[in-house]
């Protein structure tokens, strides 16, 4: 296996996905949540199938811009998102005005969800925080456990996943929300996990270096994980693909994502993260000498 | 020896077989019962449907008196969620400013919202001078009642509250019958809910509101009055609300996707690793039996997000085992017999199955922190599952693959799938 060798062909990949998603994200907006952007979400069950221009009819006095879909097996739910603050006595009004014209129960009105502007930020802050907090944590345990080296080439395949999702998510519109965050810190855990493994054996293998040659070290090391990495990433994705096709809307908002994750999670454990860590180990030995320090705690 | 080890292995595999048998369908032993996990753990509200609202409070007061004003609204969301009558309410601060209000399995969520919501002030002012006689803090007691076919709400006020309504009455009797200044208005949330004329001194410290109400109409202003009004401003800032159909349907196809995805896990595993297959798929179960197990004795909420995190957590659950298996292959090919290539393998997967899930579980601890709600309950599922895949990997599969090996009636390599 000539892997690390070939590193341009896979760090272009990887590049290419990336500038695809971000472009689109640039050019067409993200698909933002209303939990992200703060607004209203309403979900009524009409028994009927029911064209949009009906339900503008009754929505627009509230929010001209309101987004009506269908969901459901028959499409007989109305899903109003709006990024008007709804509050509950407005939602009441609406879900009334619904009723009356459709004859709908109590109980017709399946699901609303409602989010000041403010929560939004927070949630994004949260994220944001947690995952540089995790990430700080993460690399002075690997330092501590492996060298500094290895942390940064991990931490690198980590971004390069966590991109990659994003690009996934902008490329097919998927609305960025709660479960959104969630999916990026499963991905962030998991493919951590999957580099680790490599970088184990890496470090193992330390001892039997010659000359320096990292690249065929590297090579070797993840040829001898390989059918580890392949058969992990694959019971993970036989769960999170019956997830996709057998669960409910919101799981599968949520399960498209990880899929996306797991296979980038892999990719970059045997394409990026070693590829990254010779090209460190080199540029350290052209600086610092010829001396070879193998590491092994 | 070889006997010895069979007996073990078989008493395992019964112990396993109750226990996911138990897991599933409940048991039944004389008066003793245990229900099935999917009924004893706590399902969250995506699942069972409700309402949660989170409320802040509009005020700049901080410190003490913030302090305090959020004690005294939780005080009184507390007694208006009873009058809801439910198994599981709750209400706990969010922050500094925040109160969330979690309500599961309530009937008509939106009507719940408003009314926790309701500012609820009740005021009782005298017609002559516009001045405050009484407010909600003087009614000792508050109950829905019958008045010559009318539904009223009466009260019964403290000591003060009973002097101040004698002598206002008193002042108010004064004034020609039917006029404004003759009146009391009663107030809540600056609406005049009852404006009655007032023939004479009232003392004695009870009152009544009659205001053509109908029986809950009377019996929920009681309610609001007993519970107190709030003693501050606040906005809904964030609020979901499901049907339990919903829920429950959310529940069955998750459950179902579950059950698919881990049955095709065992059933690769078996495939592809043979007898070392069969090991991780019973150490797998015991993983699965763990986390439930954990979850609910920690009485932690299962939340649609906690669901395919725990599916999920199924899938990496294996990796442990993969590793294990990896290398024991790895090992057996380089000659090792098979007891001391177990030995080894597990020697040599161990470092890489540690470090690996230590990074991870830094990230669910960090995930516990940060989060709230939902998220929080995904970061705790993680843990525990990392946790317990840890585990069951490196002892449970290593003491039964021992045992395994020790009937030796798998001495060929080709069955440890190498």
């Amino acid at each position: 296996m000539r892997i690390v060798e070939q590193r341009k062909i896979w760090f272009s990949i990887s590049a290419f996905i990336i500038a695809v998603g971000l472009l689109l994200g640039l050019v067409r907006g993200f698909n933002r949540g209303i939990d992200f952007t703060g607004g209203a979400l309403m979900e009524i069950e009409l028994h009927q199938t029911v064209s949009v221009d009906e339900i503008r009819e009754i929505t627009k006095a509230y929010d001209e811009k309101a987004n009506i879909a269908f969901i459901g097996e028959e499409r007989t739910i109305v899903q109003i998102r709006s990024t008007e603050d709804f509050n509950n006595q407005k939602r009441l009004e609406i879900f009334d005005k619904f009723k009356e014209k459709y004859n709908l129960e109590k109980d017709d009105f399946l699901r609303a969800e409602q989010f000041g502007p403010a929560v939004g930020k927070e949630i994004q802050t949260k994220a944001f925080w947690a995952i540089l907090v995790s990430t700080i944590g993460m690399l002075a345990y690997i330092s501590y456990r492996f060298e500094f080296r290895f942390g940064l080439a991990a931490i690198i395949a980590l971004i390069h996943d966590m991109l990659i999702v994003i690009a996934v998510y902008s490329i097919l519109r998927i609305p960025i929300n709660s479960p959104f965050v969630a999916a990026m810190l499963t991905i962030f855990g998991y493919s951590i996990n999957d580099t680790i493994v490599v970088f184990d054996r890496i470090r193992e293998n330390l001892r039997f270096l010659k000359k320096n040659n990292y690249a065929q070290l590297a090579n070797d090391s993840i040829a001898q994980t390989v059918s580890r990495s392949i058969n992990t990433s694959l019971t993970t994705l036989i769960t999170i693909v019956a997830l996709y096709v057998l669960g409910v809307e919101q799981i599968r908002e949520f399960a498209l994502p990880l899929i996306a994750g797991v296979i980038s999670g892999t990719y970059s454990s045997i394409f990026i993260a070693s590829p990254v860590w010779v090209m460190l180990k080199e540029r350290q030995n052209h600086n610092g000498g010829n001396q070879p320090t193998p590491e092994v705690k | 020896m070889k006997m010895k080890n069979a007996i073990i292995f078989l008493l395992v595999l019964a112990i396993v077989g109750l226990a996911s048998y138990t897991a599933i369908s409940g048991l039944q032993i004389g008066n003793t019962t245990i229900s099935p996990f999917k009924d004893s753990i706590k399902q969250g509200l995506d699942l069972k449907g409700g309402v949660y609202v989170v409320y802040e409070a509009k005020t700049d007061a901080e410190g003490e008196e913030l302090q305090r004003i959020m004690y005294q609204t939780i005080e009184v969301f507390r007694n208006r969620v009873d009058a809801f009558g439910l198994t599981e309410p709750l209400i706990v601060p969010e922050g500094e400013k925040r109160i969330r209000v979690e309500l599961p399995g309530v009937e008509d969520a939106q009507e719940a919202i408003d009314m926790i919501g309701r500012t609820a002030q009740l005021k009782f002012v005298a017609g002559d001078n516009q001045e405050v006689v009484l407010t909600g803090a003087n009614v000792k007691r508050a109950e829905a009642a019958t008045e010559a076919g009318q539904y009223v709400v009466s009260l019964e006020l403290d000591t003060e509250g009973a002097e101040a309504f004698s002598e206002a009455t008193a002042r108010v009797a004064e004034y020609q019958y039917g006029s404004n200044e003759n009146k009391i208005y009663i107030i809540l949330d600056d609406e005049v809910i009852s404006d009655p004329n007032v023939k004479e001194r009232i003392s004695g410290g009870r009152s009544q509101i009659s205001g053509g109400f109908d029986r809950d109409e009377a019996i929920r202003l009681a309610a609001l009055i007993r519970a107190g009004g709030l003693p501050v401003d606040l906005e809904e800032v964030q609020s979901s609300t499901i049907t339990a159909t919903l829920g429950v349907n959310a529940l069955n196809k998750s459950v179902k996707a579950a059950q698919i995805g881990i049955l095709l896990v065992l059933l690769f595993m078996l495939i592809y690793y043979r007898i070392p297959g069969l090991v991780a798929n019973i150490a797998l179960t015991i993983y699965m039996l763990i986390v439930l197990g954990t979850f609910i004795a920690l009485n932690a909420t299962l939340t649609l997000p906690g669901i395919a995190a725990l599916i999920l957590s199924v899938g990496m659950a294996v990796d442990a085992n993969v590793i294990i298996f990896e290398r024991l292959k790895e090992e057996l090919r380089a000659g090792k017999t098979v007891r001391a290539a177990i030995d080894s393998g597990f020697k040599r997967a161990f470092r890489a199955i540690l470090d690996s899930n230590i990074t991870t579980l830094i990230a669910g601890f960090v995930l516990y922190q940060f989060g709230t709600g939902p998220i929080k309950g995904f970061a705790l599922t993680l843990i525990i599952g990392i946790l317990a895949s840890m585990f069951t990997a490196v002892v449970v599969t290593k003491f039964l693959l021992k045992l395994f090996v020790g009937m030796d009636l798998a001495k060929n390599s080709k069955l440890f799938g190498a």
